[in-house]
């Protein structure tokens, strides 16, 4: 099958502290590919390699078959009206309605007529649920709702390739269940790719066909969700089942905890 | 005590870098936003819309300052020039003080801490939310869109606001000195009329709030656009737009006026 994105050998990092260490990876087109790893572990930062956003120090991004780190910024901009981006709070336009901001882009890259732009975005709208809401401004929609006018607004101009940063966070168990129920929908609807950048194991697991497992800054583990579940890879293990020791101890490594007390100092 | 020095060296090295950086980082945002300003022609609504915020939002402000500041200007005025028996040239001594002067600074420090410091928190903000970033990924360029018209709009207003400035000055100087104390109403506007020179004092005025709105607008998106994405970021940069922006104010008018009144 044809790889939409394809990471080959990507080294980064921000100034002297190493975040991605020779990252290879690839993303078969119409798949939903999930990134998964503790918090810190370079998952964001490969996201915003893939946008083009930061340029990796060695190795290459491709999308589309063509090299997003060597592109120049008209390239890169003609590239990114083809992605679409969830960010993990929605980074709404505070100063915009729901429905101007799902018209944003539309607005800004097409001549379409206003009318038409604004009955484009109620689509988009209705797609996730919330045209009812197209009023509001983004101060007045819940946690989940604002999530959904941003994944409206992420694929207001049906983009080939979807990433979502963290879309689970911060949600209560309802609103949770519809993002991950429109997030895989969408992808097979739009006929789009899609990369999920979280840490939310067991409602990912579900909607998912292929898993990369990062820690710090490399691939520990990869495959589809059963074999995720399954694996004995004692990082793996302790992540998915939530296990509170393991190759992750519980106590970060300290000095002595009796000297931490100061209670050395007194016994003196 | 080596260590302490070279520590403290190491100190001052690290924060003249910095500046140097920033100074270079500020310079290119600056020329950047210039480039990039056809946005903000093509698609003027998006530059009214900016002039509305940063400049008709900062009327009352303005208008109430420039009242107050004309209004002790003339009381002023006209206590020392009785004493020499001239207390006719009070509309002169109000109208040249507000419109080479007073004018421009006073409505520049105003803009600065009322539209400079709305901007700073605006953008920083936008940034800490990832707003940016997010237009960013939509392919639209944040300099073009959010930046050029947010800085045409503050250059277009500061000479307006400057303006509206010493006219409110000087009716106020008019309400003391003539309403009030009784000064001959047609002294007062006769001398100041052969006195003002539209040239030399209210072209200069003019001058000075367009450097003044093009040096607050540019200290004030940079910090907002450079600042670190987080509550303390966001405040510290919106300080250092106000205290910058004035300090800026204060140095070049010194400097513009070197050059123009020299030798008057």
């Amino acid at each position: 099958m044809e790889n939409l994105v394809e990471i080959k050998d990507v080294s980064f990092a921000y100034g002297f502290r190493p975040v991605l260490k020779g990252i290879n990876m690839a993303v078969p087109r119409g798949k939903v590919v999930s990134i998964m790893g503790l918090s810190g572990c370079g998952k964001t930062t490969l996201l915003r390699l893939i946008a083009g956003a930061i340029k990796p120090r060695k190795g290459e991004v491709r999308v589309g078959g063509r090299v997003i780190n060597r592109m120049k910024r008209e390239e890169l901009y003609a590239e990114r009206r083809k992605m679409g981006m969830l960010y993990q709070f929605g980074a709404l336009f505070t100063d915009m309605t729901a429905l101007e901001n799902v018209a944003f882009q539309i607005r800004e890259h097409t001549n379409l007529p206003e009318d038409m732009v604004l009955d484009l975005a109620m689509m988009k709208l209705n797609a996730v649920g919330l045209r009812g809401a197209h009023h509001m401004m983004p101060a007045e929609l819940s946690g989940g709702m604002a999530r959904r006018v941003a994944l409206a607004r992420a694929i207001a101009l049906d983009p080939t390739l979807i990433m979502y940063d963290e879309p689970f966070t911060g949600l209560d168990p309802i609103s949770l269940g519809v993002i991950s129920n429109l997030l895989r929908r969408l992808n097979d609807v739009l006929g789009a790719t899609s990369i999920v950048v979280t840490h939310d194991v067991q409602e990912t697991l579900k909607i998912v066909d292929y898993v990369y497992f990062m820690a710090d800054g490399a691939v520990v583990a990869q495959g589809t969700p059963d074999e995720i579940r399954e694996s004995k890879t004692p990082f793996v293990h302790q992540f998915v089942w939530g296990e509170i020791d393991g190759p992750l101890p519980f106590h970060m490594p300290g000095g002595s905890y009796t000297k931490d007390l100061a209670l050395e100092a007194a016994r003196a | 005590m080596p260590e302490r020095v070279v520590e403290s060296l190491r100190g001052v090295g690290h924060k003249t870098v910095n500046g140097i950086w920033r100074l270079g980082y500020g310079s290119a945002f600056f020329l950047m936003t210039l480039l990039r300003s056809a946005t903000s022609f093509r698609r003027f609504g998006l530059t009214i819309k900016e002039i509305y915020s940063a400049g008709v939002l900062s009327l009352i402000i303005i208008v109430v300052s420039g009242l107050f500041v004309g209004m002790v200007l003339g009381l002023q005025g006209y206590e020392t020039l009785q004493k020499y028996g001239s207390s006719e040239a009070v509309g002169t001594l109000v109208a040249l003080s507000l419109t080479r002067e007073l004018g421009p600074v006073v409505a520049g420090l105003l803009f600065a801490s009322r539209a400079g410091s709305a901007m700073t928190a605006e953008i920083g903000l936008m940034k800490a939310t990832e707003q940016i970033s997010a237009m960013e990924m939509m392919a639209v360029d944040p300099i073009a869109r959010v930046i050029g018209p947010r800085f045409w709009g503050g250059v277009i207003s500061m000479p307006l606001l400057a303006a509206i400035f010493s006219a409110v000055g000087v009716f106020g100087g008019y309400l003391i000195t003539v309403v009030v104390i009784g000064v001959d109403s047609g002294a007062f506007w006769s001398q100041m009329q052969s006195a003002v020179d539209f040239r030399h004092d209210i072209l200069n005025g003019i001058i000075k709030s367009v450097v003044f709105g093009v040096a607050v607008t540019a200290i004030a998106l940079f910090e907002g656009y450079d600042a670190p994405p987080t509550a303390e970021g966001v405040s510290g940069a919106t300080t250092r737009t106000v205290v910058t922006s004035s300090l800026a104010i204060l140095g070049l008018d010194f400097v513009l006026t070197a050059f123009m009144f020299r030798g008057i």
